[in-house]
């Protein structure tokens, strides 16, 4: 519960956005012109909840019974969060009126499913993260299925759904094997139990089968095979949010149990299955995104791959590579929107120009674009100085001071098999002659929405240093 | 033999039988209908075990709501059977059944050989306490008020996601 | 309490089993989703066999829980099933493939 004005303080982000659901719901009701400003309301929404996020990121407390930590790096992940919600509802806005879905329904679903990654981010319990993980994934079912005439979109959503909701039953039933050998969801108190249980099998089955479930979240590999579907079948846009906040939030959960397990003393018991996990994420993602032809599919296997980066950090299981995978995940959250936003830019009516064919000559037309998309490909490729780089230098070094050089350097090796891939397009664009004509329609606020996510990755690569400071200083 | 062992038999036998029968029968009607006997089982191993609210909770949300929806939905789709479920590709099947017979060995092997008996205290009365209306009632609107105010999102998620998906038209 | 608690648990793993199995080899959209219900009911069992055992409510709280996104899941799950028929009459999800799955 809340005790003071300032619990009060520290709980506003989460407040924001709650209020701002119903304050969105009403107006969807009353309002007349509300095609027009729904989603302009809900961009100040997320600015405001985000910005709040930041200024108050020195006050640490517990919340609601300690069931909800604010402060520290669960505010970074509130900024995450809300920000890149908030580029991608700007990017909606033309793109959905492009396929006749611009529904006002869809930035409410938005902004529930951000409410849902919020309460995973912030966990104190398993039940919490339990209930955020559900709220964002029944508004991502949806939000998959918004383009509800094409029948992609049904598909896409169909698969989306069942598999997420199979892997719901294996969470639930982890839980209730680290409930019943625990006697408790607190999270503190499973770390505290953590030493005297690790002998315990149906401790470690729940753990695992806990961390299968979010396995499906976060696409690594066995458990990745809705990921290139769910991409290609749902709006440009919406993939975009799947694949950098529901990612951020699925790892931020991991991060929450796994950081107090690490406390605990039990940094290194899972590191032999997430290496495997890291290296096979890693090396499938990288090799099988050279052989696509849509840019869409191309995108969503790179993102197994960079889950595989990722889970290197969780692999080394010390407070670099937290702080590395957090770092991480804000950098790939803006590189990644920067990319998915030019390719809802360049896509036109009924999924045309998608094919990365479509890409040739781009820049002698419209060479804004191609500067823009050519920042994201470097930085989703890692090339200093952007934020890329940065980011998977951090997780590199954590895991060989953690004495795992070898996954660093299956690590490097993967990145310069994704750096063919990824550099392909930016070739492709300045180097070769276009092959079909297309008009690419004037969307100014698509436009800036990628020019906010660029300037990130470039703050981000320019800065990393302060920014790398201030996370390791809340762990 | 006492009641309870008597009970639980008879309830857990329908319970797993009953899940079989689910996922075997080509009919989804037959398998709803059949899931509804198996939610009704579990009602009576929740009693069983002191749980009193959920056992009715069970009833009306699980075999009430849940399960009507369901069929509501089948009998308006008339999807029909589904033909051949075991000759198409029964290596397959087969390979299935044998590695969910071992995985279920192996869940036993381990319960047996953590015998989770002996770290619970399985008191009567500390379980019917726990399991009154009154104890959830208190719990839930004191220390678990964020997770139901969570729920209440997630119910107004899927409320607003199912209206934007299954409203036949728009404007 | 006269029944040794290791006796839910099997009959609880036992219908996430074939939860898992028909979620692997059934077809129909519908008794696919069936067999997650299973599997979450198998999970509310051992939620609820632990929590009296230990004397303790919090199990039965998250069967609650569970129960409500329970609920979410059918609603939308339906609903996603019912857009789909609107436009290709099937619930098979092997003839659900214009995407390569």
């Amino acid at each position: 519960m809340i005790n003071n004005a300032q619990e009060f303080y520290n709980a506003l982000p989460i407040l924001i956005i709650g209020t701002g659901i119903l304050i969105s719901l009403l107006i969807e009701i009353y309002a007349e012109k509300r095609k027009i400003f729904q989603p302009w309301i809900s961009i100040i929404i997320f600015i405001a909840a985000g910005s709040y996020a930041l200024l108050s990121i020195e006050q640490k407390s517990t919340l609601f019974m300690n069931m909800l930590a604010t402060g520290g790096n669960v505010n970074v992940f509130y900024f995450i969060f809300t920000f890149g919600a908030a580029v991608v509802t700007l990017l909606s806005i033309n793109y959905l009126k492009k396929y006749g879905a611009n529904y006002g329904e869809f930035y409410i679903l938005v902004q529930l499913s951000v409410l849902g990654m919020m309460l995973m981010a912030g966990a104190k319990d398993l039940i919490v993260i339990f209930l955020g993980l559900e709220l964002m994934s029944v508004s991502f079912y949806a939000l998959a299925g918004i383009n509800r005439k094409r029948l992609k979109s049904n598909e896409a959503s169909l698969k989306y759904f069942l598999l997420g909701a199979f892997t719901t039953g294996f969470t639930v039933y982890g839980i209730a094997l680290i409930y019943g050998t625990v006697g408790s969801t607190s999270i503190d108190l499973i770390a505290e139990k953590f030493i005297e249980l690790s002998n315990n099998f149906l401790f470690i089955t729940g753990l695992l089968l806990f961390f299968i479930g979010f396995s499906f979240k976060i696409a690594a590999f066995p458990f990745h095979m809705w990921v290139p579907d769910v991409y290609q079948g749902s709006s440009t846009t919406v993939a975009g949010l799947f694949s950098t906040g529901g990612k951020a939030a699925a790892f931020s959960a991991i991060l929450i149990t796994l950081g107090a397990l690490f406390t605990a003393g039990g940094a290194h018991t899972f590191t032999p299955y997430l290496a495997v996990l890291a290296v096979l994420s890693m090396l499938y993602g990288s090799i099988v995104a050279i052989a696509q032809s849509d840019i869409k599919r191309m995108l969503a296997y790179s993102s197994i791959a960079h889950a595989g980066y990722l889970i290197i950090g969780l692999a080394a299981g010390n407070y670099q590579g937290i702080a590395g995978i957090i770092f991480y995940l804000a950098a790939y959250t803006f590189m990644n929107l920067g990319a998915f936003g030019i390719v809802s830019l360049i896509e036109g009516e009924e999924e045309a120009n998608l094919d990365i064919k479509s890409y040739a000559g781009l820049a002698a037309k419209y060479p804004m674009l191609a500067a823009l998309l050519s920042i994201c490909m470097f930085a989703l490729a890692g090339l200093p100085p952007l934020a890329g780089f940065f980011g998977k230098y951090y997780i590199f070094i954590a895991a060989i001071k953690a004495d795992l050089t070898w996954l660093a350097i299956v690590g490097v090796f993967s990145s310069a098999i994704s750096v063919y891939f990824y550099l392909r397009i930016v070739v492709l664009m300045y180097f070769k002659e276009s092959e079909k004509d297309f008009v690419v329609a004037h969307n100014s606020t698509g436009l800036l929405a990628v020019i906010i996510s660029v300037l990130l990755v470039i703050v981000f690569g320019v800065a990393p240093g302060t920014i790398i400071n201030l996370i390791s200083s809340f762990l | 033999m006492s009641l309870e062992i008597i009970l639980f038999v008879i309830l857990g036998g329908v319970a797993a039988v009953t899940s079989v029968i689910v996922i075997t029968r080509p009919n989804p009607i037959i398998s709803a209908l059949f899931l509804v006997l198996n939610f009704a089982s579990l009602a009576g191993l929740y009693l069983l075990l002191n749980a009193q609210f959920i056992a009715v909770a069970q009833v009306i949300v699980y075999a009430g709501a849940i399960m009507v929806l369901f069929l509501f939905v089948i009998m308006l789709l008339r999807p029909g059977n589904e033909e051949k479920i075991f000759s198409r590709n029964p290596v397959v099947k087969i390979i299935a059944s044998i590695v969910a017979g071992v995985v279920f060995l192996q869940i036993v092997y381990m319960i047996f050989f953590t015998s989770p008996s002996n770290s619970v205290t399985g008191e009567v009365s500390a379980s019917v306490n726990a399991g009154t209306v009154e104890a959830i009632g208190r719990e839930l609107f004191t220390n678990y008020i964020l997770p139901f105010e969570a729920a209440g999102f997630l119910l107004l998620a899927a409320a607003i996601g199912a209206l934007v998906l299954a409203k036949k038209k728009f404007e | 309490m006269q029944i040794p608690i290791e006796y839910y648990l099997i009959l609880s793993a036992f219908m996430f089993i074939m939860g898992i199995v028909g979620v692997l080899t059934r077809r129909n959209a519908i008794i696919v989703f069936m067999s997650i219900e299973l599997m979450l009911n198998s999970a509310n069992l051992t939620f609820v066999a632990f929590a009296s055992y230990m004397g303790n409510t919090i199990g039965q709280l998250f069967v609650f829980f569970v129960m409500a996104v329970a609920a979410a899941e059918a609603a939308i799950g339906l609903a996603i099933i019912l857009a789909l028929f609107r436009n290709k009459m099937t619930l098979n999800i092997d003839e659900v493939n214009i995407l390569k799955w």
